[in-house]
């Protein structure tokens, strides 16, 4: 294990907090399409994304990861027709009423015509649909929207869909809407909310290509982190958020974020 | 071969009360009846009837009035029609195949085969010998051409031969299987025989009829099929055997856990009848016959054909969990009423296959039985302006109806709300954006919006009322992205000041 110098930011923590922070040279930060490699790291196919009812921010991100994912699959090379593997959406009732029904002109052009939507009435059927989307090798991955913590999706319920999801290998967005951070198995955990847009280039009046303010706060492979993630239909960019800069103060409170996140 | 059954339908009733001709209730004047627009009219009539100057296709009431003690029974030409599919299929043990002729008829084709049964005469005896041994009245003739035999089945003498050279010029117009308008077309040009049509330039027949196309108001067309000139292709009558596999029970059943053995060696059984015809089901149909006499039935429907006995004892499985067995179930039967090809496949032979999940339809299957067919479905595009019009939802393997082109949208949300729900707006002036709007009880203000999209609408499906909508894509302030829209202008004159409703979120 080689230890770089310590930044006196760096040793000012450590002193602060007797904590060991990692080493910079080791630290790997989540990076969009960090997940393409999945064959290498098969055990992270489930991941949660906690938003608020009133936006479709949890759903965006989540198509936002699984287009960047498919994106960076290596093409089969003996395939002799793209994979156009159809998807899953499940909603509970409850989520549908909240943040509404996936509308075909507005998905990605990539996936519009490969969506299959299925709208359980319950929290457990959903938790049915999601298992048997995982169990199927002919789907390219599934979206799970799912209100509130529901009895139904206990440590168990999640256990059961993180285990189906590495063994068949299809990769599982679970998005929480309106949810606290209850106990899961997931690997990844993200809360999510809208973050302003950057204006586009030919009317700063209009808003721009999606964006959101993400925060990775439990990962199995990755320090938690909070970023700004855009998405311009071709590529999903991050960048770390920073807080306001205090004047005064060389260095921004710590608070629960790495200093080692930026 | 034709064979014409006169009295099918008197046969038929006769057979189902057990009567011998002229005996019992036969021997009184009776007729069946059918209800129609003008009060029930004589389907058919019994011999006695006809002897007492009924005829069929009278008014019930104007029978009465010739044969006041006629007695009467329903017909039933549904029950004629499958009759006579059934006697089709028995024809076929004088020929390859054979056709119907609603509503009283058959045709067998005959060709080469008169010699098996030594010589055409004995062949039409022997028709004949076979009709009557089941109590139908039968006339069978044999022709070279289906025209020519029907003839001489409805017109001819009994068991008529025609041989090559004869001419059947004598016989009437009505042989040429003319409906009843045509007939008289021809009756009050005086043309009453075959040979009287040869008599006519065809010339001037073809101009008085060029405007009959089908072949039964066409004097021309059917003399043609009669004499042999142009081909009359018929339709054939193929048995179909649906694959059906059953248990008898020794002990009648009357738990859940032997029922799903019972079951589960059903789907077996059927596996293998339609492995053996390199079929697979679509549809499946489970019957359970109870102690009492009482049949339990059970149907399912497949995504995709599928022969695959675990997944289809599963789907049934989850059918059979209101089961009330009663005093328990004696005989269990699986039909496959709709079947389709499904080649015979190779078992992998690989042990990974039994780890890569489940295929597609299997999927669907599941999630179908167990959520209903409604739940599970697939947007497709629809050729509408309109937000909540332009995608239709369909099932999950249905295919996409084939079209030129996507209607080119500019920017569209993510999700739509099932039903717009109304915002309070506040205006900075009452035609333009408002500033902020309430919904759902928080207050957004609106940063940045893009705007007006104008959306009429559509006049061709909706009433003169509806308002067209101007749509804007905002953000608000923390960056959440929606879509909202006002519904009408101040002063379009339907209705009062316009509404604002939020539709869509987007990303």
């Amino acid at each position: 294990m080689t230890i770089s110098a310590p930044t006196p930011l760096a040793a000012f923590a450590r002193r602060r907090f007797g904590a060991v922070l990692p080493a910079p040279a080791e630290t790997r930060l989540w990076q969009p399409g960090a997940n393409e490699r999945l064959d290498e790291r098969p055990n992270e196919r489930h991941s949660e994304l906690f938003a608020a009812p009133g936006d479709a921010a949890g759903a965006g991100l989540a198509l936002a990861f699984a287009l960047a994912q498919l994106r960076g699959q290596a093409a089969d090379p003996v395939a002799d027709h793209p994979d156009e593997r159809p998807w899953l959406w499940v909603q509970d009732a409850t989520a549908l009423r909240l943040t509404g029904r996936p509308y075909r002109p507005g998905l990605p052009p990539m996936l519009r015509h490969r969506l299959i939507h299925v709208a359980a009435k319950t929290p457990e059927d959903a938790l049915f649909a999601l298992e048997e989307g995982l169990r199927c090798r002919d789907l390219a991955f599934v979206v799970g929207e799912i209100a509130g913590n529901p009895r139904a999706l206990s440590l168990t319920a999640q256990r059961r869909l993180s285990l189906v999801a590495e063994k068949h290998g299809v990769p599982l967005w679970l998005v929480r809407v309106g949810a606290e951070r209850d106990l899961s198995s997931a690997r990844q955990r993200w809360a999510v909310r809208a973050a302003p847009s950057l204006p586009p280039r030919w009317n700063a009046q209009a808003p721009g290509a999606p964006a959101w303010q993400a925060e990775l706060f439990r990962a199995r492979n990755h320090p938690p982190g909070e970023w700004i993630l855009r998405n311009d239909g071709q590529v999903l960019t991050a960048e770390p958020a920073r807080p306001a800069p205090h004047h005064g103060d060389l260095a921004a409170p710590a608070g629960d974020r790495p200093l080692a996140a930026g | 071969m034709a064979i014409w059954l006169p009295r099918l339908a008197i046969d038929r009733w006769r057979l189902a009360e057990g009567l011998r001709p002229g005996e019992g209730s036969d021997a009184a004047p009776l007729a069946l009846i059918a209800e129609t627009a003008h009060g029930p009219r004589l389907a058919a009539v019994n011999e006695a009837a006809r002897q007492a100057g009924v005829r069929p296709d009278m008014l019930l009431a104007d029978a009465r009035a010739l044969c006041p003690e006629l007695a009467v029974a329903p017909a039933d030409p549904a029950g004629d029609r499958a009759a006579l599919e059934a006697l089709a299929l028995w024809a076929q043990r004088w020929g390859p195949w054979s056709a119907l002729d609603p509503p009283d008829g058959l045709v067998v084709d005959v060709t080469g085969v008169a010699h098996l049964f030594g010589g055409e005469a004995t062949m039409l005896a022997d028709a004949a010998r076979c009709f009557a041994a089941r109590r139908y009245a039968a006339r069978p003739a044999l022709a070279p051409t289906a025209g020519a035999a029907w003839a001489l089945a409805h017109h001819g003498p009994e068991r008529a031969i025609l041989h090559p050279g004869e001419s059947l010029d004598v016989l009437p117009v009505a042989a040429l299987r003319l409906d009843p308008a045509t007939v008289l077309v021809l009756r009050r040009l005086g043309l009453k025989r075959i040979g009287d049509l040869s008599g006519v330039a065809r010339e001037a027949l073809a101009r008085r009829f060029r405007n009959h196309k089908a072949p039964a108001a066409n004097p021309l067309v059917r003399l043609d099929q009669f004499l042999g000139r142009v081909p009359e292709p018929l339709l054939p009558v193929l048995p179909v055997d649906v694959p059906l596999v059953q248990r008898r029970l020794m002990e009648p059943i009357r738990h859940r856990s032997l029922l799903d053995r019972v079951l589960a060696d059903l789907c077996a059984d059927l596996t293998r009848v339609l492995e053996a015809r390199a079929l697979g089901a679509r549809r499946l149909e489970l019957a359970l016959w109870k102690v009492d006499g009482e049949v339990l039935q059970r149907r399912l429907e497949l995504a995709a054909v599928s022969r695959d006995p675990v997944h289809i004892a599963a789907l049934f499985g989850r059918k059979l969990d209101d089961l009330d067995a009663g005093f328990g179930i004696e005989l269990a039967r699986l039909r496959a009423p709709w079947t389709e090809p499904l080649a015979l496949a190779q078992r992998d032979l690989e042990a990974a296959a039994e780890v890569h999940g489940t295929s597609l339809a299997a999927c669907i299957d599941r999630l179908a039985i167990r959520l209903g067919p409604e739940a599970v479905r697939r947007p497709v595009p629809r050729a509408s302006h309109v937000p909540e019009r332009a995608q239709q939802w369909i099932g999950p393997l249905e295919p996409e109806r084939v079209s030129q082109s996507d209607l080119p949208f500019h920017t569209r949300p993510l999700k739509l709300l099932d039903r717009p729900e109304p915002i309070a707006v506040l205006y900075a002036s009452p035609d333009g954006l408002p500033r902020r709007f309430r919904w759902r009880g928080a207050v957004h203000e609106i940063a940045r919006a893009e705007g007006p999209e104008r959306i009429a609408p559509e006049w061709w499906r909706e009433r003169s009322t509806v308002r067209l909508r101007d749509y804007y894509r905002i953000e608000d302030g923390e960056g959440r992205r929606y879509w909202i829209y006002r519904s009408g202008l101040v002063d379009d004159g339907r209705g009062g000041a316009p509404e604002w409703f939020l539709q869509g979120l987007y990303a």
